[in-house]
């Protein structure tokens, strides 16, 4: 069957962030809420960082998706209230 | 050169923040659209902003401040919208309505909307918001009830449009409603008694016919946008669940970029003129290599995308844009491939001017901008090579570097999109440009052979004929006071509302001049606005078409308005000049016209005419004439 092939190859492909990948996600969170991306500490979040509002959220989800090529779940963008947060579900969305 | 075609993203972003610390705008700018061009995606759009915010001050930015009033999430479209803006030297300041507020906030003579002083206000409004029962449930509706939704869903978008309009003099971009792309009867709704595609495509119509009536009134066909970019990956329906958005991320770029076709020509960042190369742009294959048979032009497949390239540039001819050639080549060839080739769309009566040699093309398009007389910043510059491309960008900051595909399949589309053709209003004199720049080479042999000036002017036989602003005058007139640069006085720009507020002042006089002479007509393309107060006439505008400078009509016209604000009863013509980077052409023209200087600055100078004694008078060898009842002086 193609499509359990397709799942093979995937697993095969990630199985974890590379750290090219880690970069270019805190490159794409350092854009959006334009901090320098080594200010782009796990513990950043809407509380300590100015401009991160609701609106900041949406285009940080949308920048993420399209730069990581993954999609998240709805619960999955409630609970990215961190960049903690962020790193660790776009990890587990890519190991998957 | 190092081509920054080979560089990582990293690099290139690494050669933006250096250029910024050097303060080499062109550089960074030059970068930006590459990364940009590569990647127009919401996780670059911050990005490109902020760095294009760091450059205001450093390259040519148009300030434009844009409303707007949505039923929907639209604030991810905004840096994109903000990126694409910068990246064709726009720099956009976007501020959003409330959360599908959009009717309140046009009906409340209060609302921001008409305090914020914004030049755009566009109304993004859905038809599933609009109209849910025709969107979703219109299996429900009796053939009545569908009949009176189009009636009611018109008279609202009407009633809207004609509310914003009367009280705000920005441009009004409204979007079409959306066709449900799943449609209730299925197949069958093209056959059914009421059919809900044709309920939809009626309300648009209904919208189109209102917003013809009103003035800079514009309709985004939202159903051909969604078409071009493919209705099966517009929506995101897991994003319209979640936060109200109804676009996919990937389509959002695609509706920035539309918003921007009208962006451009509403500020003004359009071209004049379009310069492209010839070999491997104009048609496949080198001309010097391949022979006048080699060459790929034609339906066929190896010659399908140049002809289309051609088709698209002529449209855009008939659009008013004037075509031009620069291309590394020997000239005997490259006339030859125009002249003969079967392929050829475009013919050589089609271009109004080419550089062909071996010269830097910088070098070319500063000689085609003088020749044409317009300014680098009206050329557009098309090529298919990368490198000159990229040298074009570097050396001359002001042109439009027109970016195409490697595929030559992409060209045509690749032009048709640039936003810098794109025209709000398109008037005979529009359509005539090409024809009257072939007079215009006319007219400059004519000077080279005529014994003095003076016998240039009367071999000319110029016809001068003056008028008030007329309905159908103006949309001319105040694209006249939009495009003007060069003989401007004061570079005053009016919209076709303002034109008619003022014409409309019993205190004021618009004025537009049209010129013929034996060569041709040059149609509509001179205006003057006064303004009668305490017994002095103030002349608030004036300029006329660089098409037409040199000919003396200027003086022409100045006689009869001088010659009017007397008949008034004033017994002074005041003026200014307020000098651009342009304007240089009319500085001297109050001076010359023996106007006194009342002041002069640097940013201005002041000038009056004692109408008490005789003058300005018509030069003899024009025939000035007045039309609306007017008597001439």
């Amino acid at each position: 069957m193609p499509a359990l092939d397709y799942a093979q190859d995937r697993e095969r492909e990630s199985v974890h962030m590379n750290p090219p990948q880690e970069r270019q996600l805190l490159q794409v969170i350092a854009d959006v809420l334009n901090l320098p991306v080594d200010r782009v500490t796990p513990e950043r979040s809407p509380q300590n960082v100015e401009g991160w509002d609701s609106v900041q959220h949406l285009n940080l989800v949308l920048a993420i998706e399209q730069a990581m090529g993954i999609q998240f779940a709805p619960e999955d963008i409630e609970k990215m209230q961190s960049v903690g947060e962020i790193v660790e579900i776009v990890r587990e969305k890519l190991s998957v | 050169m190092v081509s920054s075609s080979d560089l990582t993203p990293e690099a290139i972003r690494e050669r933006i923040e250096q250029a910024i610390r050097d303060g080499d705008g062109a550089g960074a700018r030059a970068h930006l659209l590459r990364l940009w061009t590569a990647s127009p995606t919401p996780a670059l759009a911050p990005f490109v902003v902020s760095r294009f915010e760091k450059l205001r001050g450093h390259v040519a930015l148009t300030p434009c401040r844009v409303a707007v009033l949505r039923s929907f999430t639209v604030e991810p479209v905004v840096p994109l919208a903000r990126a694409q803006a910068f990246a064709g030297g726009i720099d956009l300041d976007v501020r959003v309505g409330d959360f599908n507020t959009f009717t309140q906030e046009i009906l409340d003579p209060a609302s921001w909307v008409y305090n914020d002083r914004r030049q755009v206000v566009i109304v993004a409004a859905q038809t599933r918001d609009l109209a849910p029962d025709l969107w979703a449930n219109f299996a429900d509706l009796s053939e009545a009830e569908v009949e009176a939704r189009v009636a009611d869903l018109s008279a609202q978008m009407a009633q809207l449009l004609t509310t914003l309009r009367s009280r705000t003099d920005a441009h009004i971009i409204v979007h079409g409603l959306q066709t449900p792309p799943a449609l209730a009867q299925g197949i069958f709704d093209g056959r059914a008694a009421t059919s809900q595609a044709d309920a939809v495509a009626r309300v648009n119509a209904s919208v189109r016919r209102a917003a013809r009536e009103l003035n800079n009134v514009y309709v985004l066909d939202y159903d051909a946008l969604i078409g071009r970019h493919g209705s099966v990956n517009w929506e995101d329906p897991r994003k319209w669940l979640t936060v109200r958005l109804p676009i996919a991320a990937d389509r959002l770029i695609h509706l920035a970029r539309e918003w921007l076709r009208y962006l451009h020509p509403i500020t003004g960042r359009v071209c004049k003129c379009l310069v492209t190369d010839l070999d491997n742009t104009l048609w496949g294959g080198v001309i010097a290599e391949d022979g006048l048979d080699g060459i790929k032009l034609g339906s066929g497949a190896g010659g399908y995308a140049y002809e289309s390239l051609q088709r698209v540039m002529l449209d855009l001819r008939h659009r008013g844009v004037i075509l031009a050639i620069a291309s590394k080549n020997n000239p005997a060839e490259a006339r030859d491939a125009i002249e003969k080739h079967p392929g050829m769309i475009l013919k050589a009566g089609h271009f109004a001017a080419h550089r062909v040699n071996w010269n830097d093309k910088a070098t070319s398009l500063r000689e085609l901008a003088a020749e044409l007389n317009i300014g680098l910043d009206a050329l557009a510059f098309i090529d298919d090579n990368p490198v000159e491309r990229e040298w074009i960008r570097g050396q001359l900051p002001e042109v439009t570097v027109i970016d195409l595909p490697a595929d030559p399949m992409g060209y045509a589309a690749a032009l048709r999109e640039a936003p810098v053709f794109e025209r709000l209003t398109l008037t005979d004199e529009d359509r005539n440009r090409g024809r009257m720049y072939a007079e215009q080479q006319a007219r400059a042999q004519l000077q080279s052979s005529a014994a003095s000036l003076e016998d240039f002017y009367r071999s000319l036989q110029i016809e001068v004929d003056v008028a008030t602003v007329r309905p159908d005058t103006i949309t001319r007139a105040a694209q006249l006071t939009q495009k003007t640069n060069q003989f401007n006085l004061t570079t005053r720009r009016y919209s076709e509302q303002q034109i008619a507020d003022l014409a409309a002042d019993p205190a004021c006089r618009v004025y537009t001049v049209r010129v013929k002479d034996r060569l041709g007509d040059n149609g509509v393309v001179g205006v003057a606005v006064t303004r009668d107060g305490d017994g002095r006439c103030e002349i608030d505008t004036l300029l006329l078409s660089c098409r037409v400078i040199g000919r003396t009509v200027e003086t022409a016209f100045l006689s009869h308005i001088a010659g009017e604000a007397r008949r008034r009863g004033n017994s002074l013509l005041t003026g200014q000049f307020l000098p651009t980077a342009k304007n240089v052409p009319a500085k001297d023209f109050y001076r010359s016209h023996e106007f006194s200087a009342k002041s002069e600055h640097p940013d201005g100078s002041e000038w009056e005419f004692d109408l008490s004694k005789p003058g300005p008078s018509c030069p003899p060898w024009i025939t000035l004439r007045t039309a609306n009842g007017n008597p001439s002086t």
